[in-house]
């Protein structure tokens, strides 16, 4: 059973990475400079015994190893620590603005794979015209463009017709839930064009190739040779068999892009998890950072794994 | 770099060393030139920023945000500052943080994919194990944490995203190290007595050499990407203009608002064209030295700036 050990063999490097990254997360943290008590005890006139009795509180009397089993321990009961700046629990913060990111990120993914794919036809089915140089190179174009600078360029070129900045319309009060989405739907619109600019030159190639690929099948010569039109021969034919690039890729990038949407959401002030990131390292507020860098981590992990399984089902060959 | 020997005259038709090779490709390879052409032109204006820059760096010439004019091509910045300066000063910064941080990566990624590839066995194992892990880590996410807990200052900057991009590096140089190691000429020298060393210095690292220049290129681009991002979260060096830290500070400084579009629109552009140059070269260059890449479903490997794909689909 080949097809069950690489399944099994993939899942468990998932978890042994997701236990690497905890742990890295508990070294890189207390390697950041002063500690809880350090902070707390720099007022004035702080005795050795307040020292003390924080240092218990906090429990950095205890050896690193001891601190280690704690922080597992409640790393498994979803205790992430407390945020120094709105004194929340740090899983709460996260789950908010995880359902805040998810929309944007995921319209954001829906542009790119539209413009990609489509442009990746044309300039498969026009190669070798100016067509495909021009479509190949506008991509490539795009690819190259600082994400927060290219946001930064739809919002001079934007602003006036389109909300630049934040969710929603905070003047807007007790909106019907039409009126609602509304105003959702034209706050989302700039951030997640940004992400589906700089993302699509990826898909545009890949589609590209794959589509090269198969349009140099046999198959593809015998539907042209039925006199079958073009537009069917891609859609039936060719773009079909070369989904599956597209698939795994999908799957990969959900969460690299979760992760890569801080930069946008600083720009637009989107109150996200990347924005949330931004405001921690602002605030040097370590608990929030260590929980969202340990979440974009997992998010990547988990998609690596659907994406390798994904990748499995739909072309069994692959078993390494 | 290479873009010397782009300019060499392709070599007669039937050449078939591997020199003649590339210079053969290359010159049917428009992108590559254009690609060259850009970081030729970016890099003059870079390294004799001291001599043709038209005003000193920090030298106030005009009013804060003045339009662009004869005397300032481009406008001023929030300070007064002559932008085409700033540009030439950024680009300086930009490129040094870009090679620097290769340099370290490449160091990494060279020593993890020759000792990999060439003992194999349980050190392959750990390293190549070493190497997931890193693949997989969104580096962006962790590049912040790392600068945020260290501190800005450019030689952080360079240390966090030199440590941070090795992983393709040592990969490839694995692979091709693999091939090269059981290659007649590497037993026969293995037989007449070499050392490791010796192996690795005078025939392994020669015939991977080129595959680590194109690799190299390719790193600079993801380096100044990254750079430029560090810098507008504010984990820049406060110190050195780069390239990012000028769209950061156009930004904070509001400009947008300003309705100076001239403060912010060249640097960005002007990264992105380093960073497109770079792709051009480098992919080209791999395309050449690696023919087998062109393979359609191998083909994403020449994205490391948003790795959708590179990191992931390298391993299967």
């Amino acid at each position: 059973m080949r097809g069950t050990d690489y399944v099994l063999k993939r899942i468990a490097f998932a978890i042994v990475t997701v236990f690497v990254a905890v742990s890295i997360n508990f070294v890189l943290f207390r390697l950041a400079p002063g500690t809880a008590v350090s902070n707390l005890s720099r007022v004035p006139h702080a005795t050795q015994q307040l020292r003390h009795a924080l240092e218990k509180q906090f429990g950095l009397d205890k050896s690193k190893g001891e601190q280690y089993v704690i922080f597992l321990k409640q790393l498994v009961h979803g205790n992430l620590g407390i945020s120094y700046e709105n004194e929340q629990p740090v899983a709460t913060n996260l789950r908010i603005e995880l359902i805040n990111t998810l929309p944007m990120v995921t319209l954001g993914t829906v542009f790119s794979i539209l413009i990609g794919t489509l442009t990746g036809v044309i300039a498969a089915w026009r190669r070798g015209t100016p067509t495909e140089a021009v479509t190949v190179s506008s991509a490539l174009g795009f690819y190259s463009m600082p994400t927060h600078w290219l946001g930064l360029m739809l919002i001079i070129i934007f602003a006036g017709t389109l909300p630049t900045g934040g969710m929603t319309n905070e003047f807007l009060l007790n909106p019907g839930f039409w009126q609602h989405l509304k105003d959702l739907g034209s706050h989302v619109l700039l951030p997640s064009l940004t992400l589906g600019l700089v993302l699509y030159g990826e898909y545009t190639l890949i589609v590209r190739s794959a589509m090269l690929e198969t349009l140099g099948e046999d198959y593809i010569l015998t539907a042209r040779a039925k006199g079958l039109k073009p537009w069917t021969i891609i859609r039936k034919h060719a773009l079909r068999n070369a989904m599956l690039p597209i698939t795994t890729l999908v799957a990969l990038s959900l969460g690299y892009v979760v992760a890569g949407a801080i930069l946008i959401e600083t720009v637009f002030s989107w109150p996200g998890i990347g924005r949330a990131v931004y405001e921690a390292v602002l605030q040097r507020d370590y608990p929030m950072l260590q929980g969202a860098f340990l979440l974009l981590t997992i998010s990547v992990v988990v998609c690596n794994l659907i994406a390798d399984l994904l990748y499995f089902k739909l072309d069994p060959r692959i078993t390494t | 770099m290479s873009e010397a020997s782009l300019m060499i005259e392709a070599p007669p038709e039937g050449v078939s060393s591997r020199r003649g090779f590339v210079l053969h490709t290359l010159r049917h390879r428009p992108a590559a030139v254009i690609g060259a052409t850009i970081l030729v032109l970016v890099g003059l204006g870079a390294v004799l920023a001291p001599w043709i820059a038209p005003y000193a760096l920090h030298e106030q010439v005009g009013p804060v945000f003045g339009h662009p004019s004869w005397s300032h091509p481009l406008g001023l910045d929030d300070g007064g500052i002559d932008m085409v300066t700033l540009l030439m000063w950024g680009a300086r910064v930009s490129l040094v943080v870009g090679f620097a941080a290769t340099f370290v990566s490449m160091a990494i990624g060279g020593a993890v994919g020759v000792i990999s590839g060439y003992f194999g066995g349980a050190t392959d194992t750990i390293l190549m194990r070493i190497t997931d892990y890193f693949l997989v880590v969104p580096d962006v996410p962790l590049m912040i944490v790392v600068a945020a807990i260290w501190g800005p200052s450019l030689f952080h900057i360079i240390i966090v995203i030199g440590i941070l991009l090795w992983t393709s590096t040592a990969r490839v140089i694995r692979a091709q190290v693999k091939s090269v190691r059981e290659r007649v000429y590497v037993k026969r020298a293995r037989a007449l007595g070499a050392g490791h060393t010796r192996i690795v210095l005078r025939h392994v690292l020669p015939q991977v050499a080129p595959l680590l220049i194109a690799n190299t290129v390719l790193t600079v681009a993801v380096a100044i990407f990254d750079e430029t991002a560090l810098s507008f979260l504010g984990l820049g060096d406060p110190s050195r203009t780069s390239l990012g830290k000028v769209i950061e500070n156009a930004f904070e400084r509001a400009a947008i608002s300003s309705g100076a579009w001239w403060a912010i629109v060249p640097p960005g552009a002007l990264v992105a064209l380093i960073i497109l140059g770079c792709s051009l070269v480098g992919g080209s260059l791999e395309d050449a030295l690696n023919p087998r890449l062109r393979v359609a479903h191998l083909s994403a490997r020449t994205f490391r700036l948003r790795p959708l794909v590179g990191r992931g689909k390298e391993a299967l």
